[in-house]
């Protein structure tokens, strides 16, 4: 088994492996206010344009870790935690 | 005329001179000094270790080695037995032979090192001088520190006397290089280390023949041209992996030094015992005695000498002697002790609030109606004699530990 990491390659290391509890969005209900980009954490949720003009969330589940801030921080209560099964 | 008899004489003794100097002369050596030229003769690149009895004479004499000018590695001096380990796993991962070695309280100091080691699959040799730990404080032998380095993921190799001593560390760089692995050798504070005895240290040039240069690939070693990271950081989703790589190569090791010691045999002939008695003479094992001996005596290091003296002229006694401890030959020793009706294993280490350890790793191998005796021995130093061997065979005493002292 090669054991040696190359330089620049810890991009690599999907660190939402730690993740327990996964965000799902309901996607019709937000109303894009942008809450869930600004308080996450690990800084991946980004606010893309999706239906219309308005700008909705989408999670890079590569590197979420499933804290929960956002579903917490939401006005509309859009985002659920949901236990992820492996 | 005359003058050609004494030119015939010239070349005829010149012959002579040749012949005494390729043939490998044995010397009457003290265990460390042995070792010490060995390693000499193996040609490291880099040598640190921290003197602590009674590994001290190997570390002093290596040291003397720069000093005069016989040797070219590069000697470093530690401050302790952590920078020594941690020095050698450096000079190890840029890609050089290295050595060092310790013993009891240094080699706990060095404990987190040594998993390190493993786990970056960097070869280095490591002499360990068995001796007890603390407390109370003792410079004695016993294995209770090689026991604490037992489950790291180094190879662990016991030694027997002198000869043997000198005959692992080579088979250690040919094996451990060849996987990857880290080894252990063994060899028994005071008994080995501070005695003498005849031994040949092969030379420079015989070495050569068996142990190729240390050619790490690319990719493998600190290089600023190509540059790697090594033991990085792995998560959850690898670790296991990587891990069970570790523990399956250790394992598949036994097949590798089986077929070197084989090869060893072959090129350093004179080096082996060849004592009659030995009926099984393999790189993991030794088996002493008749091959249908009802009773087996199991036991690792020196102490196999002083059973061989005491079970030499009985007919129904027999030794089988571990030489390697990690990898554990499950096979060979299951192979030896079938059919046996009693197994007795010496130990000079004890898991404390469990018993003997060896005892433990053998007992699993081994159905229920095999007795088994289990004396621990010689703990801190404490003689061993044939009188108490004697008392051990015929003792009825199974199935717990026993202290056996004289």
């Amino acid at each position: 088994m090669k054991i040696e990491s190359k330089s620049g390659s810890s991009i690599n290391n999907k660190t939402g492996g730690w993740r327990t509890f996964i965000p799902k969005v309901k996607i019709e209900k937000c109303i894009g206010c942008g809450m869930c980009a600004k308080v996450c954490p690990e800084g991946v949720v980004f606010m893309n344009e999706v239906q219309g003009n308005k700008k909705k969330p989408e999670i890079d589940f590569d590197f979420c870790k499933g804290c929960g801030l956002c579903a917490e921080e939401c006005p509309i209560k859009c985002i659920d935690m949901n236990l992820e099964e492996k | 005329m005359y003058r050609y008899e004494f030119r015939r004489k010239i070349v005829y003794l010149k012959k002579l001179f040749n012949k005494i100097d390729n043939f490998m002369s044995k010397q009457i050596l003290e265990g460390s000094h042995a070792i010490a030229q060995v390693i000499r003769n193996i040609k490291p690149g880099v040598v640190s270790a921290y003197p602590i009895t009674p590994q001290t004479h190997i570390v002093e004499d290596l040291a003397e080695f720069i000093a005069n000018g016989e040797a070219n590695y590069e000697y470093i001096k530690a401050e302790s037995e952590f920078a020594a380990a941690s020095i050698v796993e450096g000079a190890q991962a840029a890609g050089c032979r290295t050595y060092t070695a310790t013993s009891s309280q240094g080699l706990l100091l060095m404990l987190e090192v040594i998993y390190n080691i493993a786990g970056m699959r960097l070869p280095v040799v490591m002499t360990l001088a068995n001796r007890g730990v603390s407390a109370p404080i003792t410079i004695w032998n016993d294995h209770q520190d090689a026991m604490s380095a037992r489950d790291t993921g180094w190879i662990m190799l016991f030694a027997e006397n002198h000869q043997e001593a000198v005959n692992q560390h080579i088979l250690a760089y040919k094996v451990g290089e060849k996987l990857r692995l880290p080894v252990i050798v063994n060899i028994d504070g005071f008994l080995i280390t501070h005695s003498y005895e005849g031994v040949l240290v092969p030379e420079i040039k015989d070495i050569k023949k068996y142990l190729p240069n240390y050619n790490p690939k690319s990719g493998e070693y600190l290089d600023p041209e190509n540059p790697v990271t090594l033991g990085a950081f792995a998560s959850p989703e690898f670790y296991l992996e990587i891990r069970e790589s570790l523990h399956k190569d250790l394992v598949l090791s036994q097949g590798e030094i089986l077929n070197e010691y084989e090869e060893f045999k072959k090129v350093f002939a004179e080096c082996i015992d060849k004592d009659k008695k030995i009926e099984v003479d393999n790189g993991l094992i030794e088996y002493y005695g008749n091959m249908d001996a009802e009773k087996l005596l199991i036991c690792m290091g020196s102490v196999a000498g002083t059973v061989k003296e005491t079970i030499k002229d009985m007919n129904n006694v027999a030794l089988l002697k571990i030489r390697a401890f990690r990898p554990f030959p499950k096979e060979e020793i299951l192979k030896n002790i079938e059919g046996k009706k009693e197994v007795i294993i010496l130990e000079k280490a004890i898991s404390l609030g469990f018993g003997g350890i060896l005892a433990s790793e053998i007992k699993s191998l081994i159905n229920f109606s095999t007795k088994v005796k289990n004396p621990i021995i010689g703990l801190g130093g404490r003689d061993v004699t044939c009188k108490m061997i004697k008392e051990i065979i015929d003792c009825d005493c199974f199935d717990k530990e026993i202290f056996v002292a004289k």
